[in-house]
């Protein structure tokens, strides 16, 4: 390709999270790559809670970190309250989480895109996109530059038409302070992308300085960080406390007295939040008064006095927020810097997308982010590195890749959100992961690494670093199976195990919850070499095993109908035998694969057969004409 | 699915009738009525044709239906041939039908399968109906219909509901242990109060010796005893009391011959055994064995002595469990009273008659007490499957394990072997209980 200044491989839209790891992403694959974003100043800007990671998401931060992925390394550099949630729990469902400070969480972002190879950062506003024989060919900036590119990646955010609510005033606002985008929304309305409204909240933010912290309760970061990223060896950043305080009674009847003025209640707004991050309005009226919900104080910073009150989200008027604040304990002459308020923004229902990201309308065009729906950092960080990596291949001629439900959280959120759409804005959560007891965070980079090493997306030092720390897991893996006693030599050095006559390995004798590493390292002292990290890792292992073996089964299962794959412009009309309803539901999802068919809502045994048999025809008479 | 072959059938009974319907579906449906007729008659209507072979031999003067597909029963082309009653008519178009390429006699349920992989209906419809079809008795169609009705859906999904229910609590504490309005201990108790309440009703469902399968496919009694007992002379006179509607002859081998009939409308299969300790060769060896085989499967053994030649009770090895009547035959050629060990034998003379209505009335009382006519919910080797997963799911989260995530596992899957028998769960579907239930989001 002839390469103008205006002209690129992959251009995104947008320097939020999914844009940083789109853009990163399909650089490092060694597309050129533009990111086009309002001002390069707000690029990794934390707009809500100043936190990354927690339960599903934290898997999440971590697949992006196995991918090369950004965020895990930022999130390390700038976290001030690392916790690793569910500590009490089993592995699988253990969730990192941090405390960023906002101001070194961007730096670190912004330092990290500037050191990528590849990539060009552009302020401006992308107004319109160009098409070309229906294929995106390019974007349009306000100022009427014209950008080319083979993909371009959307992740705009709540921007598309946002608006933000505070009480009984409307601002037309992609976030506090910056403009919406409404050029970008119209050219996807024209394109007939079905759109959809949601919703989402923040709290006031308050003036550290004035909270009463010595009457509070607070809550430490664990002695022992356990970073995000494989590549950290150690948190340097100093670690912080937050406050925890509690909403009353007082406050409720407030609230209440004043629903009325709260856009959610008045009928000003009518779309859909999020259900697991409700207002402080939704709390009081759904779960009444209970002994007061639970207020997190997190200090946005080391050297920010801004608090975020967490679980006190609003759109009540300003003048209420105040008197609300003022009755909350602790918080009785706390400022408020910046009000709460709520937004409601256009989202592309996600149905649109195929499980690479790609618009099944639109061939080019990527989207990533809350623009498909979701909520969250990770959630977006992780659609941006799918998105990214796509973008590059398909500027690059290479084959897309998909991630499938088996391997990866990244695969069960895309998969979730093509094949069922969104009616409440999406968010991770262990449970929403089938083979939850395969995919933990202990083995992401045991799952992914190899794959995006595959896909030209990880980096020279991650691949050196994996194999070292893969080969060393191997070697003990190796030795833990090899290494066996019976049960008399058990008993000789004090292991009382059932006399069965039946040998057993170091393996298996670790899935007793009684027996440790420790106790295996003194009976075997060649054990005493492997480093913790693994220890714990196989100690993991063992402890799921039966349940593993079991998951391999339902996983092969899987991959049988996974691996039937549906044409997109599959003319569902012509196959006869399927009803209406049937038909319908297809046509609005065009499943990729036989089993994406199967996991759409309302879709029978009898449809599925009858689709397994036209590809089976189909594959058929693709054989037959020597493809 | 459509697989290129044509299936045909005969719908109608075996034996003398004054129609006599050869069904067929598959593409060549068509080709197959312009080959037997010259043309093809209007769609959906019945038409009088001479049908002829390819050689041109007339074959019959029958009604012809065309039903071109897919608003059809089994989604395909269909074809219907009302031939005159008679097994030499049958007979020959059968044969002329067997002579088309492609075109192959159709399995049992072929016709009900095409329906289900060509979406004509799902898959319990098709398994209710399949059970309709081959309702040879008023009990068995009561079960069919009660099916289809979905009596055992219906408390499969009250199970599956308070399933998932239970799931969401763990799952709450999993995914929201760090919002403070989960108590997880409170949530263990309750859990495992509910999980033992769950697996012992599911238990108690499977714990009904297979009644419903019972009832869907025959109860049945086998004749035993030494050669010349004189067991296949009392299958003929049983099978023709009025009390026995006997159904069909299908057919004897080597060693085995049934009878299916319908005693109180219960379906019971009445099975004459090859004799046994007469093993001179292999292949007599092989009848006895099959003999055996077939003895320890029986719902009621009818171990038959004739005077002088007293039973050998070594000789027919029943299972615990299953009944045995002692019955002394012959009481008509030898007058003597029974010895001994035959006291508590029950005479009878398939000549006279002599207790075979007191026999007939003893069988159906067993019938009825292992049918179980009204209560049976699971009728299908399938759902006993699906539901003994379900109960071995719930057994093992009872042994209890220390990870509440594992814990977790057994109920996903314990709801997914429920899923198996009726629906699937979504994700959703759980997430959607769990945050009506709890307060959840900082």
């Amino acid at each position: 390709m002839l390469h103008t200044p205006d002209s690129y491989d992959v251009i995104v839209v947008g320097g939020g999270h999914a844009g940083v790891e789109a853009a990163a992403a399909a650089a490092r694959i060694g597309a050129r790559t533009a990111l086009v974003t309002h001002q390069a100043a707000t690029i990794g800007a934390m707009s809500c809670n100043p936190a990354i990671g927690g339960l599903g998401k934290g898997h999440l931060v971590r697949e992006v970190d196995a991918l090369d992925g950004l965020m895990g390394r930022a999130a390390d550099a700038a976290g001030i309250q690392f916790r690793l949630l569910n500590r009490r729990k089993g592995p699988a469902v253990r969730g990192p989480r941090t405390q960023a400070d906002r101001k070194l969480y961007a730096r670190a972002m912004q330092a990290a895109l500037a050191e990528t190879a590849n990539l060009r950062v552009i302020e401006g506003e992308v107004a319109d996109l160009v098409v070309t024989n229906g294929r995106v060919a390019g974007a349009i900036l306000a100022d009427g530059t014209t950008l080319h590119a083979a993909a371009i990646v959307l992740t705009t955010g709540t921007f598309l038409r946002g608006l933000i609510h505070i009480g009984e005033t409307q601002i037309p606002a992609g976030r506090v302070g910056e403009g919406p985008s409404v050029g970008l929304a119209r050219t996807l309305d024209q394109h007939g992308f079905a759109l959809g409204r949601l919703k989402t909240g923040t709290p006031a933010r308050l003036d550290g300085r004035t909270i009463a912290w010595s009457g509070l309760e607070m809550q430490s970061a664990d002695d022992e960080p356990v970073p995000f990223s494989t590549l950290t060896e150690r948190i340097t950043t100093p670690q912080i406390q937050c406050g925890i305080t509690r909403t009353t009674q007082a406050v409720h009847d407030l609230i209440r007295a004043n629903l009325h003025r709260s856009p959610m209640y008045s009928g000003g707004i009518a779309s859909r939040g999020p259900r697991y991050c409700p207002s402080i309005e939704d709390k009081v009226v759904r779960f009444g008064d209970r002994e007061g919900h639970q207020i997190f104080l997190e200090p946005e910073g080391l050297d920010d006095p801004t608090v975020y009150p967490n679980g006190i989200s609003t759109a009540l008027p300003e003048c209420v927020q105040r008197a609300v604040i003022a009755l909350i304990p602790g918080l009785e002459r706390a400022t408020i810097l910046r009000p709460g308020y709520a937004i409601e923004y256009d989202y592309v229902d996600p149905r649109e997308l195929d499980a690479t990201l790609q618009a099944k309308r639109l061939p080019g065009l990527f989207l990533a982010g809350q623009i498909n729906g979701t909520t969250g950092y990770e959630e977006a960080a992780g659609q941006g590195l799918v998105a990214g990596i796509n973008a590059a291949r398909l500027a690059g001629g290479s084959a897309l890749s998909a991630f499938d439900r088996a391997e990866s959280y990244l695969g069960v959120m895309i998969d979730d959100l093509v094949t069922h759409g969104v009616s409440e804005p999406y968010r991770m959560f262990t449970s929403r992961s089938e083979y939850r007891l395969s995919l933990r965070v202990d083995n992401a980079d045991e799952r992914l690494t190899p794959r995006g090493a595959a896909l030209g997306c990880v980096g020279r030092h991650r691949a050196a670093h994996f194999a070292a720390s893969q080969e060393a897991l191997d070697a003990a893996r190796f030795k833990v199976e090899a290494l066996s006693l019976t049960p008399s030599q058990a008993r000789a050095v004090g292991l009382d195990l059932n006399q069965d006559g039946i040998r057993r390995s170091a393996f298996q004798l670790l899935s007793y919850p009684d027996i440790t590493w420790e106790r295996l390292a003194a009976i075997w002292p060649e054990l005493k070499a492997v480093s913790p990290r693994v220890a714990e890792r196989l100690c993991t292992d063992a402890t799921y095993a039966v349940y593993l073996d079991r998951q391999r089964a339902d996983i092969a299962a899987f991959r049988r109908d996974e691996g039937v794959s549906l044409p997109i412009r599959l003319d569902y009309a012509a196959i006869p035998g399927l009803s209406n309803e049937m038909r319908a539901k297809l046509e609005t999802v065009r499943p990729g694969t036989l089993g994406q068919a199967a996991r759409i809502e309302g879709v029978t045994p009898a449809a599925l057969t009858l689709l397994a048999a036209h590809a089976r025809r189909a594959d058929r008479r693709d054989a037959a004409h020597g493809h | 699915m459509t697989n290129g072959t044509t299936i045909y059938a005969p719908a109608t009974g075996f034996g003398r009738a004054a129609v006599s319907v050869i069904r067929i579906s598959g593409p060549a449906s068509g080709p197959i009525l312009r080959s037997l007729t010259g043309t093809l008659p209007a769609p959906r209507r019945l038409s009088l044709r001479t049908l002829k072979t390819s050689d041109g031999d007339v074959l019959d003067e029958a009604l012809i239906a065309w039903m071109p597909g897919p608003g059809t029963f089994t989604g395909e082309d269909m074809a219907e041939l009302h031939l005159h009653g008679g097994l030499a008519v049958r007979a020959a178009v059968l044969r002329a039908l067997a002579t088309i390429p492609d075109c192959r006699h159709a399995e049992p349920g072929a016709f009900t399968r095409r329906a289900f992989l060509n979406g004509r209906m799902d898959l319990t419809e098709a398994e209710g109906i399949a059970d309709l079809i081959d309702a040879e008795t008023e009990a068995q169609r009561r079960q069919a219909l009660r099916q289809l009705d979905g009596a055992l859906g219906r408390q499969v999904a009250d199970w599956r509901a308070r399933l998932i229910d239970l799931l969401a609590g763990v799952e709450a504490a999993l995914d929201f242990s760090d919002e403070g309005d989960v108590d997880e201990t409170a949530l263990d108790a309750a859990l495992m109060q509910e999980a033992t309440a769950l697996r012992d009703e599911i238990a108690r469902a499977l714990a009904d010796d297979r009644r419903g399968e019972r009832l869907r496919d025959g109860f049945t009694v086998v004749l035993a005893g030494p050669p010349n007992a004189g067991k296949s002379t009392l299958l003929n006179a049983l099978s023709r009391r009025d009390a026995a509607i006997v159904s069909e002859t299908p057919g004897t081998t080597r060693d085995v011959i049934e009878i299916r009939c319908d005693l109180g409308g219960l379906p019971v299969i009445l099975v004459d055994t090859a004799g046994l300790r007469e093993a001179t060769d292999a292949i007599e060896a092989e009848g006895i064995r099959r003999t055996q085989a077939r003895v320890a499967q029986a719902d009621l053994v009818l171990l038959l002595a004739a005077p002088g030649e007293p039973g050998d009770d070594r000789a027919v090895e029943t299972s615990p469990g299953i009944p045995v009547i002692r019955i002394l035959t012959k009481q008509d050629v030898v007058s003597a009273s029974p010895g001994p060990g035959d006291r508590h034998a029950l005479p009878i003379s398939a000549h006279t008659g002599l207790g075979l209505d007191s026999l007939l009335n003893l069988i159906e009382a067993q019938a009825t007490a292992a049918c179980g006519v009204g209560d049976a919910l699971v009728t299908r080797v399938r759902h006993r499957e699906g539901l003994t997963r379900c109960r071995e799911h719930l057994d093992r989260l009872l042994r209890g394990s220390a990870l509440p995530e594992l814990a977790a596992e057994d109920l996903r899957l314990a709801v997914r072997a429920l899923g198996e028998v009726a629906g699937h769960v979504g994700v959703e579907e759980m997430l959607d209980r769990l945050f009506s239930g709890f307060c959840i989001g900082k």
